[in-house]
Protein backbone atom coordinates (compact mmCIF):
# COMPACT_ATOMS: atom_id res chain seq x y z
CA UNK A 1 0.00 0.00 0.00
CA UNK A 2 2.57 2.73 1.21
CA UNK A 3 4.56 1.31 -2.25
CA UNK A 4 1.66 2.14 -4.39
CA UNK A 5 1.02 5.80 -2.40
CA UNK A 6 5.07 6.12 -3.13
CA UNK A 7 4.66 5.57 -6.92
CA UNK A 8 1.64 7.59 -7.38
CA UNK A 9 3.13 10.27 -5.69
CA UNK A 10 6.46 10.03 -8.17
CA UNK A 11 4.37 10.22 -11.06
CA UNK A 12 2.15 12.46 -9.89
CA UNK A 13 5.12 14.31 -9.18
CA UNK A 14 6.57 13.42 -12.73
CA UNK A 15 3.29 14.57 -14.71
CA UNK A 16 3.11 18.31 -12.43
CA UNK A 17 6.51 19.05 -13.57
CA UNK A 18 6.30 18.02 -17.73
CA UNK A 19 3.30 20.22 -17.61
CA UNK A 20 4.42 22.87 -15.30
CA UNK A 21 7.33 22.83 -18.11
CA UNK A 22 5.37 22.78 -21.58
CA UNK A 23 2.95 25.35 -19.73
CA UNK A 24 6.21 27.71 -18.92
CA UNK A 25 7.55 27.35 -21.78
CA UNK A 26 4.48 27.78 -23.79
CA UNK A 27 3.68 30.71 -21.92
CA UNK A 28 6.79 32.75 -21.97
CA UNK A 29 6.84 32.22 -25.65
CA UNK A 30 3.02 33.90 -25.43
CA UNK A 31 4.26 36.45 -23.02
CA UNK A 32 6.92 37.16 -25.48
CA UNK A 33 4.42 38.49 -27.34
CA UNK A 34 1.86 39.94 -25.72
CA UNK A 35 2.22 44.03 -26.55
CA UNK A 36 1.38 44.81 -23.02
CA UNK A 37 3.44 42.10 -20.91
CA UNK A 38 6.69 43.84 -23.33
CA UNK A 39 5.97 47.01 -22.67
CA UNK A 40 6.20 45.47 -18.88
CA UNK A 41 9.81 43.90 -19.89
CA UNK A 42 10.69 47.56 -21.58
CA UNK A 43 10.47 49.19 -18.33
CA UNK A 44 13.56 47.55 -17.07
CA UNK A 45 15.36 49.71 -19.41
CA UNK A 46 14.58 52.84 -18.06
CA UNK A 47 15.60 51.92 -14.66
CA UNK A 48 18.93 50.84 -16.77
CA UNK A 49 19.17 53.63 -18.25
CA UNK A 50 18.50 55.84 -14.80
CA UNK A 51 20.81 54.12 -12.93
CA UNK A 52 24.16 54.36 -15.47
CA UNK A 53 23.91 57.39 -15.89
CA UNK A 54 23.82 58.21 -11.88
CA UNK A 55 26.78 56.46 -11.93
CA UNK A 56 28.65 57.40 -15.33
CA UNK A 57 30.02 60.93 -15.00
CA UNK A 58 29.72 62.88 -18.53
CA UNK A 59 34.08 62.29 -18.32
CA UNK A 60 34.35 58.45 -17.38
CA UNK A 61 35.74 56.85 -20.55
CA UNK A 62 35.39 53.67 -21.92
CA UNK A 63 38.90 51.59 -21.81
CA UNK A 64 41.28 52.49 -24.03
CA UNK A 65 44.17 49.95 -24.75
CA UNK A 66 47.20 50.05 -26.40
CA UNK A 67 48.48 48.83 -30.39
CA UNK A 68 49.66 45.39 -29.50
CA UNK A 69 45.55 45.02 -28.39
CA UNK A 70 44.18 45.59 -31.58
CA UNK A 71 42.51 42.87 -32.64
CA UNK A 72 43.88 41.13 -36.22
CA UNK A 73 40.29 40.26 -37.35
CA UNK A 74 37.39 42.64 -36.76
CA UNK A 75 34.33 40.90 -38.16
CA UNK A 76 32.61 43.54 -40.14
CA UNK A 77 28.78 42.82 -39.01
CA UNK A 78 25.97 44.41 -40.07
CA UNK A 79 25.33 45.84 -43.85
CA UNK A 80 28.79 45.32 -45.10
CA UNK A 81 28.22 47.19 -48.24
CA UNK A 82 25.48 49.41 -49.52
CA UNK A 83 23.87 48.58 -52.77
CA UNK A 84 23.08 52.39 -54.63
CA UNK A 85 24.58 53.50 -57.21
CA UNK A 86 25.06 57.35 -55.50
CA UNK A 87 26.97 55.70 -52.94
CA UNK A 88 28.95 53.40 -55.25
CA UNK A 89 30.19 56.09 -57.67
CA UNK A 90 31.61 58.39 -54.41
CA UNK A 91 33.10 55.28 -53.36
CA UNK A 92 35.01 54.47 -56.84
CA UNK A 93 35.79 58.27 -56.21
CA UNK A 94 37.51 57.59 -52.60
CA UNK A 95 34.21 60.26 -51.11
CA UNK A 96 36.11 62.82 -52.78
CA UNK A 97 32.91 64.35 -53.98
CA UNK A 98 30.56 63.01 -51.00
CA UNK A 99 29.09 65.49 -48.81
CA UNK A 100 27.85 64.74 -45.07
CA UNK A 101 24.55 66.84 -44.58
CA UNK A 102 23.96 68.28 -41.05
CA UNK A 103 20.60 70.13 -40.54
CA UNK A 104 17.32 69.62 -38.23
CA UNK A 105 17.42 71.90 -35.50
CA UNK A 106 20.73 73.89 -35.95
CA UNK A 107 21.71 77.46 -36.52
CA UNK A 108 24.17 76.78 -39.36
CA UNK A 109 22.62 73.57 -41.63
CA UNK A 110 25.76 72.60 -43.70
CA UNK A 111 27.41 70.13 -45.66
CA UNK A 112 30.59 69.14 -45.30
CA UNK A 113 33.30 66.96 -46.99
CA UNK A 114 35.62 64.48 -45.46
CA UNK A 115 38.35 67.45 -46.41
CA UNK A 116 36.23 69.66 -43.45
CA UNK A 117 35.96 66.64 -41.41
CA UNK A 118 39.73 66.06 -41.71
CA UNK A 119 39.76 69.70 -40.51
CA UNK A 120 37.76 69.53 -37.32
CA UNK A 121 39.52 68.78 -34.15
CA UNK A 122 40.89 64.50 -34.28
CA UNK A 123 40.60 62.28 -31.56
CA UNK A 124 42.47 58.78 -31.88
CA UNK A 125 41.30 55.97 -29.85
CA UNK A 126 41.88 52.20 -29.19
CA UNK A 127 38.58 50.73 -27.85
CA UNK A 128 36.69 47.39 -27.64
CA UNK A 129 33.22 47.05 -29.39
CA UNK A 130 30.84 44.92 -28.03
CA UNK A 131 28.45 43.34 -30.56
CA UNK A 132 25.13 42.73 -29.08
CA UNK A 133 25.48 39.26 -30.32
CA UNK A 134 28.14 39.06 -27.46
CA UNK A 135 31.57 39.19 -29.32
CA UNK A 136 34.06 41.89 -28.55
CA UNK A 137 36.92 43.20 -30.91
CA UNK A 138 39.39 46.45 -29.88
CA UNK A 139 40.04 48.31 -33.11
CA UNK A 140 41.74 52.00 -33.57
CA UNK A 141 39.73 54.92 -34.40
CA UNK A 142 40.32 58.43 -35.24
CA UNK A 143 37.64 61.01 -36.62
CA UNK A 144 36.35 64.52 -36.17
CA UNK A 145 35.35 64.89 -32.22
CA UNK A 146 31.61 65.00 -32.82
CA UNK A 147 30.93 67.74 -29.81
CA UNK A 148 33.68 69.94 -32.52
CA UNK A 149 30.97 69.30 -35.46
CA UNK A 150 28.15 70.40 -33.18
CA UNK A 151 29.83 73.33 -32.17
CA UNK A 152 30.57 74.43 -35.93
CA UNK A 153 26.68 73.99 -37.03
CA UNK A 154 25.40 75.14 -32.89
CA UNK A 155 22.42 73.25 -31.81
CA UNK A 156 19.51 74.85 -30.99
CA UNK A 157 18.01 75.01 -27.99
CA UNK A 158 15.22 72.69 -28.88
CA UNK A 159 17.55 69.67 -29.69
CA UNK A 160 17.87 67.18 -27.93
CA UNK A 161 18.87 64.10 -30.27
CA UNK A 162 21.20 63.65 -33.21
CA UNK A 163 19.65 61.18 -35.47
CA UNK A 164 22.26 59.36 -37.88
CA UNK A 165 21.00 58.94 -41.78
CA UNK A 166 22.63 56.12 -43.26
CA UNK A 167 23.09 54.50 -46.98
CA UNK A 168 23.13 51.28 -45.43
CA UNK A 169 19.77 48.99 -45.95
CA UNK A 170 19.46 46.02 -43.85
CA UNK A 171 16.22 45.23 -45.06
CA UNK A 172 14.37 46.33 -48.73
CA UNK A 173 12.68 50.10 -48.01
CA UNK A 174 14.59 50.32 -43.88
CA UNK A 175 17.64 52.51 -44.06
CA UNK A 176 19.60 52.14 -41.22
CA UNK A 177 19.37 54.85 -39.04
CA UNK A 178 20.66 55.65 -35.23
CA UNK A 179 20.01 58.43 -32.60
CA UNK A 180 21.86 59.63 -29.53
CA UNK A 181 21.05 62.36 -26.81
CA UNK A 182 23.30 65.14 -25.95
CA UNK A 183 24.89 63.20 -23.44
CA UNK A 184 26.28 60.86 -25.47
CA UNK A 185 26.88 63.67 -28.27
CA UNK A 186 29.12 65.78 -26.10
CA UNK A 187 30.95 62.71 -24.72
CA UNK A 188 35.12 63.05 -25.42
CA UNK A 189 35.05 59.62 -26.96
CA UNK A 190 32.09 60.31 -29.55
CA UNK A 191 33.73 60.63 -33.02
CA UNK A 192 32.90 60.80 -36.21
CA UNK A 193 35.73 57.78 -37.43
CA UNK A 194 37.28 58.28 -40.72
CA UNK A 195 40.07 56.32 -40.29
CA UNK A 196 40.32 52.64 -38.60
CA UNK A 197 43.48 51.30 -37.78
CA UNK A 198 45.52 53.79 -39.78
CA UNK A 199 43.82 53.55 -43.00
CA UNK A 200 40.64 54.54 -44.41
CA UNK A 201 37.35 53.41 -43.08
CA UNK A 202 36.65 50.56 -45.59
CA UNK A 203 33.54 49.55 -47.24
CA UNK A 204 32.55 46.61 -44.82
CA UNK A 205 33.10 48.86 -42.15
CA UNK A 206 31.19 51.93 -42.86
CA UNK A 207 32.99 54.29 -45.23
CA UNK A 208 33.19 57.46 -45.36
CA UNK A 209 32.19 57.55 -41.72
CA UNK A 210 30.59 55.96 -38.85
CA UNK A 211 29.78 57.34 -35.32
CA UNK A 212 31.95 56.06 -32.63
CA UNK A 213 29.86 56.37 -29.13
CA UNK A 214 31.90 54.09 -26.88
CA UNK A 215 30.34 53.31 -24.07
CA UNK A 216 27.05 51.97 -25.94
CA UNK A 217 26.82 48.32 -28.18
CA UNK A 218 28.02 47.90 -31.61
CA UNK A 219 24.59 48.77 -33.37
CA UNK A 220 24.66 52.21 -31.83
CA UNK A 221 28.05 52.89 -34.09
CA UNK A 222 25.75 53.56 -37.15
CA UNK A 223 28.15 52.68 -40.31
CA UNK A 224 27.76 54.94 -43.89
CA UNK A 225 26.77 57.81 -42.33
CA UNK A 226 25.12 60.39 -45.38
CA UNK A 227 22.92 63.00 -42.66
CA UNK A 228 22.48 64.11 -39.04
CA UNK A 229 19.51 65.46 -37.87
CA UNK A 230 19.43 67.25 -34.83
CA UNK A 231 15.76 66.67 -33.38
CA UNK A 232 13.80 67.25 -30.16
CA UNK A 233 12.09 63.83 -30.60
CA UNK A 234 12.84 61.20 -32.58
CA UNK A 235 9.38 59.68 -32.40
CA UNK A 236 8.11 60.42 -36.07
CA UNK A 237 11.23 58.83 -37.41
CA UNK A 238 10.89 55.72 -39.10
CA UNK A 239 9.40 53.36 -36.87
CA UNK A 240 9.79 55.80 -33.80
CA UNK A 241 12.14 54.00 -31.80
CA UNK A 242 15.32 55.92 -32.56
CA UNK A 243 17.08 53.35 -34.52
CA UNK A 244 16.54 50.37 -36.83
CA UNK A 245 17.00 47.69 -34.52
CA UNK A 246 15.27 49.46 -32.25
CA UNK A 247 12.40 49.30 -34.23
CA UNK A 248 13.11 45.98 -34.03
CA UNK A 249 13.01 45.00 -30.09
CA UNK A 250 16.01 46.47 -28.73
CA UNK A 251 17.07 48.85 -26.35
CA UNK A 252 17.69 52.48 -27.54
CA UNK A 253 20.10 53.02 -24.29
CA UNK A 254 22.34 50.58 -25.02
CA UNK A 255 24.85 50.29 -22.65
CA UNK A 256 23.94 47.11 -21.15
CA UNK B 1 12.07 37.86 15.90
CA UNK B 2 12.28 33.92 17.60
CA UNK B 3 10.29 33.06 14.79
CA UNK B 4 12.47 32.65 12.19
CA UNK B 5 14.68 31.13 14.26
CA UNK B 6 15.08 27.15 12.60
CA UNK B 7 13.06 25.22 15.35
CA UNK B 8 13.13 28.07 17.80
CA UNK B 9 9.35 26.70 18.87
CA UNK B 10 10.39 23.20 19.02
CA UNK B 11 9.35 20.76 21.72
CA UNK B 12 10.59 17.84 22.79
CA UNK B 13 8.16 14.88 22.42
CA UNK B 14 8.12 11.38 21.77
CA UNK B 15 6.44 11.80 18.18
CA UNK B 16 7.23 13.73 15.07
CA UNK B 17 7.24 18.01 16.25
CA UNK B 18 6.59 20.76 13.64
CA UNK B 19 8.73 23.93 14.02
CA UNK B 20 8.77 26.87 12.36
CA UNK B 21 11.38 26.91 9.79
CA UNK B 22 11.58 29.41 7.93
CA UNK B 23 10.74 33.18 7.75
CA UNK B 24 7.78 34.90 5.97
CA UNK B 25 10.47 37.36 3.97
CA UNK B 26 13.01 34.12 3.14
CA UNK B 27 10.17 31.86 1.91
CA UNK B 28 9.11 35.21 -0.28
CA UNK B 29 12.81 35.96 -1.22
CA UNK B 30 13.19 32.22 -2.07
CA UNK B 31 9.99 31.66 -3.93
CA UNK B 32 10.56 35.23 -6.19
CA UNK B 33 14.43 33.66 -7.03
CA UNK B 34 13.16 30.36 -8.36
CA UNK B 35 11.47 32.42 -10.95
CA UNK B 36 14.04 34.84 -11.21
CA UNK B 37 16.61 31.82 -11.87
CA UNK B 38 14.72 30.23 -14.43
CA UNK B 39 13.50 33.02 -16.39
CA UNK B 40 17.68 34.67 -16.27
CA UNK B 41 18.63 30.61 -16.87
CA UNK B 42 16.59 30.27 -20.04
CA UNK B 43 17.19 34.02 -21.15
CA UNK B 44 20.73 33.70 -21.14
CA UNK B 45 21.10 31.02 -23.02
CA UNK B 46 18.50 32.72 -25.93
CA UNK B 47 21.37 35.77 -25.27
CA UNK B 48 24.45 33.26 -25.34
CA UNK B 49 22.84 31.54 -28.68
CA UNK B 50 23.35 34.71 -30.35
CA UNK B 51 27.02 33.87 -30.20
CA UNK B 52 28.10 30.67 -28.87
CA UNK B 53 31.84 31.02 -27.96
CA UNK B 54 33.38 31.77 -24.99
CA UNK B 55 36.74 33.36 -25.00
CA UNK B 56 39.45 34.63 -22.34
CA UNK B 57 40.44 38.05 -21.96
CA UNK B 58 39.36 41.28 -23.94
CA UNK B 59 38.16 40.63 -26.92
CA UNK B 60 36.59 37.58 -29.04
CA UNK B 61 40.04 35.89 -29.81
CA UNK B 62 40.03 32.89 -31.70
CA UNK B 63 42.79 31.51 -30.23
CA UNK B 64 41.57 32.71 -26.97
CA UNK B 65 38.40 30.81 -27.48
CA UNK B 66 37.37 27.96 -24.48
CA UNK B 67 33.96 26.89 -25.31
CA UNK B 68 32.16 27.15 -28.53
CA UNK B 69 28.65 25.22 -29.94
CA UNK B 70 28.01 24.90 -33.65
CA UNK B 71 27.08 22.49 -36.27
CA UNK B 72 29.19 21.26 -39.15
CA UNK B 73 28.67 18.87 -42.16
CA UNK B 74 30.12 15.47 -42.61
CA UNK B 75 31.78 14.29 -45.62
CA UNK B 76 28.44 12.72 -46.74
CA UNK B 77 26.75 16.02 -46.08
CA UNK B 78 24.91 15.15 -43.02
CA UNK B 79 24.90 18.18 -40.52
CA UNK B 80 26.79 17.71 -37.01
CA UNK B 81 26.45 19.35 -34.02
CA UNK B 82 29.98 20.02 -32.49
CA UNK B 83 30.91 21.03 -28.98
CA UNK B 84 34.59 22.11 -28.19
CA UNK B 85 35.49 22.58 -24.59
CA UNK B 86 39.29 23.74 -24.78
CA UNK B 87 40.66 21.12 -27.45
CA UNK B 88 38.07 18.55 -26.82
CA UNK B 89 35.41 17.73 -29.62
CA UNK B 90 32.48 16.32 -28.96
CA UNK B 91 29.43 15.28 -30.99
CA UNK B 92 26.28 17.22 -29.95
CA UNK B 93 23.65 16.59 -32.58
CA UNK B 94 20.29 16.88 -31.04
CA UNK B 95 21.27 19.34 -28.17
CA UNK B 96 24.22 21.54 -28.57
CA UNK B 97 25.21 23.48 -32.04
CA UNK B 98 22.23 21.64 -33.57
CA UNK B 99 19.44 20.80 -32.83
CA UNK B 100 15.32 20.72 -33.69
CA UNK B 101 13.61 24.27 -33.37
CA UNK B 102 10.31 25.09 -33.01
CA UNK B 103 9.11 24.15 -36.45
CA UNK B 104 10.49 20.70 -35.87
CA UNK B 105 13.23 21.49 -38.85
CA UNK B 106 17.16 20.83 -37.39
CA UNK B 107 18.93 24.20 -36.87
CA UNK B 108 21.79 25.89 -36.01
CA UNK B 109 22.06 26.71 -32.53
CA UNK B 110 24.09 26.56 -29.03
CA UNK B 111 21.49 25.25 -26.96
CA UNK B 112 18.03 23.73 -27.90
CA UNK B 113 14.44 25.36 -27.93
CA UNK B 114 13.29 23.94 -25.56
CA UNK B 115 15.36 25.22 -22.67
CA UNK B 116 15.66 28.84 -24.06
CA UNK B 117 13.44 32.02 -23.69
CA UNK B 118 11.67 32.35 -26.47
CA UNK B 119 12.15 29.08 -27.64
CA UNK B 120 12.66 30.87 -31.42
CA UNK B 121 15.52 32.72 -31.99
CA UNK B 122 14.99 36.15 -30.81
CA UNK B 123 17.83 37.98 -28.92
CA UNK B 124 16.33 41.06 -28.50
CA UNK B 125 13.25 39.44 -26.91
CA UNK B 126 15.54 37.27 -24.89
CA UNK B 127 17.38 40.54 -23.80
CA UNK B 128 14.46 42.03 -22.65
CA UNK B 129 13.27 39.42 -20.22
CA UNK B 130 16.75 38.47 -18.90
CA UNK B 131 17.01 42.41 -18.05
CA UNK B 132 14.01 42.61 -16.41
CA UNK B 133 14.22 39.64 -14.17
CA UNK B 134 18.14 40.60 -13.48
CA UNK B 135 16.64 43.89 -11.51
CA UNK B 136 13.85 41.78 -10.09
CA UNK B 137 16.30 39.12 -8.77
CA UNK B 138 19.13 42.05 -7.71
CA UNK B 139 16.66 43.63 -5.82
CA UNK B 140 14.85 40.60 -4.12
CA UNK B 141 18.53 39.71 -3.43
CA UNK B 142 19.34 43.35 -1.52
CA UNK B 143 15.91 42.66 0.49
CA UNK B 144 17.16 39.16 0.90
CA UNK B 145 20.57 40.56 3.12
CA UNK B 146 19.15 43.24 4.21
CA UNK B 147 16.74 41.26 6.45
CA UNK B 148 18.80 38.16 7.02
CA UNK B 149 21.64 40.63 8.41
CA UNK B 150 18.75 42.33 10.26
CA UNK B 151 17.41 39.50 11.75
CA UNK B 152 20.55 37.35 12.61
CA UNK B 153 19.39 34.45 9.44
CA UNK B 154 22.91 34.28 8.09
CA UNK B 155 24.69 34.52 11.90
CA UNK B 156 22.34 31.98 13.32
CA UNK B 157 21.38 29.96 10.76
CA UNK B 158 23.54 29.55 8.09
CA UNK B 159 27.22 30.01 9.81
CA UNK B 160 28.48 26.16 10.99
CA UNK B 161 29.05 26.15 14.73
CA UNK B 162 32.26 24.74 15.71
CA UNK B 163 30.79 21.18 16.33
CA UNK B 164 29.41 20.84 12.80
CA UNK B 165 32.45 22.26 11.51
CA UNK B 166 34.37 19.51 13.55
CA UNK B 167 31.95 16.55 12.64
CA UNK B 168 32.00 17.71 9.14
CA UNK B 169 33.45 14.11 7.64
CA UNK B 170 30.31 12.09 9.56
CA UNK B 171 28.49 14.66 7.92
CA UNK B 172 29.88 13.87 4.27
CA UNK B 173 28.99 10.02 5.02
CA UNK B 174 25.97 10.60 5.73
CA UNK B 175 24.85 12.26 3.34
CA UNK B 176 25.96 9.77 1.18
CA UNK B 177 24.46 6.70 2.63
CA UNK B 178 21.31 9.52 2.29
CA UNK B 179 21.02 9.35 6.20
CA UNK B 180 18.93 12.53 6.82
CA UNK B 181 19.28 13.79 10.47
CA UNK B 182 16.33 13.35 12.85
CA UNK B 183 15.72 15.05 16.29
CA UNK B 184 17.31 17.96 17.68
CA UNK B 185 19.52 17.86 15.02
CA UNK B 186 17.39 17.94 12.02
CA UNK B 187 16.25 21.58 13.95
CA UNK B 188 19.18 23.18 11.94
CA UNK B 189 20.67 23.09 8.91
CA UNK B 190 23.22 20.11 8.50
CA UNK B 191 26.81 22.02 7.57
CA UNK B 192 27.25 20.84 4.20
CA UNK B 193 23.51 22.53 4.06
CA UNK B 194 25.30 25.49 5.22
CA UNK B 195 28.33 25.48 3.33
CA UNK B 196 26.20 25.26 0.18
CA UNK B 197 24.38 28.38 0.82
CA UNK B 198 26.98 30.08 1.97
CA UNK B 199 29.16 29.54 -1.36
CA UNK B 200 25.75 29.99 -3.42
CA UNK B 201 24.87 33.25 -1.54
CA UNK B 202 28.22 35.08 -0.91
CA UNK B 203 30.21 33.68 -3.89
CA UNK B 204 28.31 32.25 -6.80
CA UNK B 205 25.27 34.69 -6.73
CA UNK B 206 27.56 37.51 -6.14
CA UNK B 207 30.45 36.89 -9.03
CA UNK B 208 27.79 36.12 -11.30
CA UNK B 209 25.71 39.53 -11.07
CA UNK B 210 29.88 41.29 -11.22
CA UNK B 211 30.48 39.28 -14.19
CA UNK B 212 27.17 40.18 -15.97
CA UNK B 213 27.66 43.97 -15.12
CA UNK B 214 30.93 43.88 -16.76
CA UNK B 215 29.80 42.75 -19.92
CA UNK B 216 28.15 46.32 -20.24
CA UNK B 217 30.26 48.98 -21.85
CA UNK B 218 28.32 51.40 -20.00
CA UNK B 219 29.63 50.17 -16.68
CA UNK B 220 33.02 49.15 -17.65
CA UNK B 221 33.48 53.42 -18.30
CA UNK B 222 32.35 53.92 -14.82
CA UNK B 223 33.93 51.16 -13.09
CA UNK B 224 36.81 50.55 -14.89
CA UNK B 225 38.04 48.12 -11.93
CA UNK B 226 35.13 45.51 -13.20
CA UNK B 227 37.44 44.82 -16.26
CA UNK B 228 40.52 44.32 -14.23
CA UNK B 229 38.76 41.86 -11.62
CA UNK B 230 37.63 39.71 -14.55
CA UNK B 231 40.58 40.20 -16.98
CA UNK B 232 38.03 41.31 -19.68
CA UNK B 233 34.95 41.49 -20.99
CA UNK B 234 35.29 38.19 -22.80
CA UNK B 235 36.48 36.65 -19.92
CA UNK B 236 33.69 38.02 -17.35
CA UNK B 237 31.11 36.47 -20.17
CA UNK B 238 32.71 32.88 -19.60
CA UNK B 239 32.73 33.54 -15.83
CA UNK B 240 29.48 34.28 -16.17
CA UNK B 241 28.33 31.36 -18.09
CA UNK B 242 30.61 29.19 -15.82
CA UNK B 243 28.71 30.47 -12.20
CA UNK B 244 25.40 30.19 -14.15
CA UNK B 245 26.59 26.98 -14.22
CA UNK B 246 27.19 26.34 -11.28
CA UNK B 247 23.94 27.69 -10.08
CA UNK B 248 22.25 25.18 -12.53
CA UNK B 249 24.47 22.11 -10.55
CA UNK B 250 23.13 23.86 -7.31
CA UNK B 251 19.86 23.72 -8.23
CA UNK B 252 20.17 20.16 -9.23
CA UNK B 253 21.37 18.92 -6.23
CA UNK B 254 19.40 21.35 -4.01
CA UNK B 255 15.88 19.89 -5.91
CA UNK B 256 17.17 16.19 -5.59
CA UNK B 257 18.16 16.81 -1.69
CA UNK B 258 14.37 17.99 -1.40
CA UNK B 259 13.18 15.00 -3.14
CA UNK B 260 15.12 12.30 -0.84
CA UNK B 261 14.42 14.32 2.51
CA UNK B 262 10.97 14.06 2.17
CA UNK B 263 9.68 16.25 -0.88
CA UNK B 264 5.95 17.50 0.98
CA UNK B 265 7.50 17.91 4.23
CA UNK B 266 10.34 20.37 2.46
CA UNK B 267 7.90 21.94 0.03
CA UNK B 268 5.82 23.12 2.94
CA UNK B 269 8.04 24.32 5.31
CA UNK B 270 9.32 26.62 2.23
CA UNK B 271 4.72 27.93 1.99
CA UNK B 272 3.79 27.76 5.03
CA UNK B 273 7.00 27.47 6.94
CA UNK B 274 6.18 25.13 9.00
CA UNK B 275 8.23 21.72 8.84
CA UNK B 276 8.01 18.19 10.52
CA UNK B 277 11.06 16.30 12.66
CA UNK B 278 11.08 12.51 13.28
CA UNK B 279 12.23 11.92 16.72
CA UNK B 280 15.31 10.73 17.06
CA UNK B 281 15.77 7.27 18.00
Amino acid sequence: MKRKSTLNRRSFLTRTSAIGGALYLGGCDKLSQSPSFRDLLDQAEGVTMGVQRFVLTSRSLAREFSEKDISSTFKANGSTGVDDPTYEKNASEKFANWKLVVGGLVERPMSLSLDDLHRLPARTQITRHDCVEGWSAIGKWKGAQFSALLQTVGLKPNARYLVFHCADMLEPGSPYYESIDLIDAFHPQTILAYDMNDAPLSVPHGAPVRLRVERQLGYKHAKYVMRIEAVSSFAFVAGGNGGFWEDRGYEWYAGI
Amino acid sequence: MEAASIGASATRTDGPTVVYRHALPVRIAHWINVVCLFILLMSGLQIFNAHPSLYLGSASDPSQRVLSMGAVREADGTPVGVTTIGNLRFRTTGVLGLSKGIGGELENRGFPSWITIPSYRDLATGRRWHFFFAWLFVLNGLAYFIYSIWSGHFRRDLVPTQTQVRHIGHDILDHLHLHFPKGEQAKHYNVLQKLAYLLVVFVLLPLTILAGLTMSPGLDAAFPFLLDIFGGRQSARTVHFICASGIVLFVFVHVVMVLVSGVWNNLRSMVTGRYRIEPAE
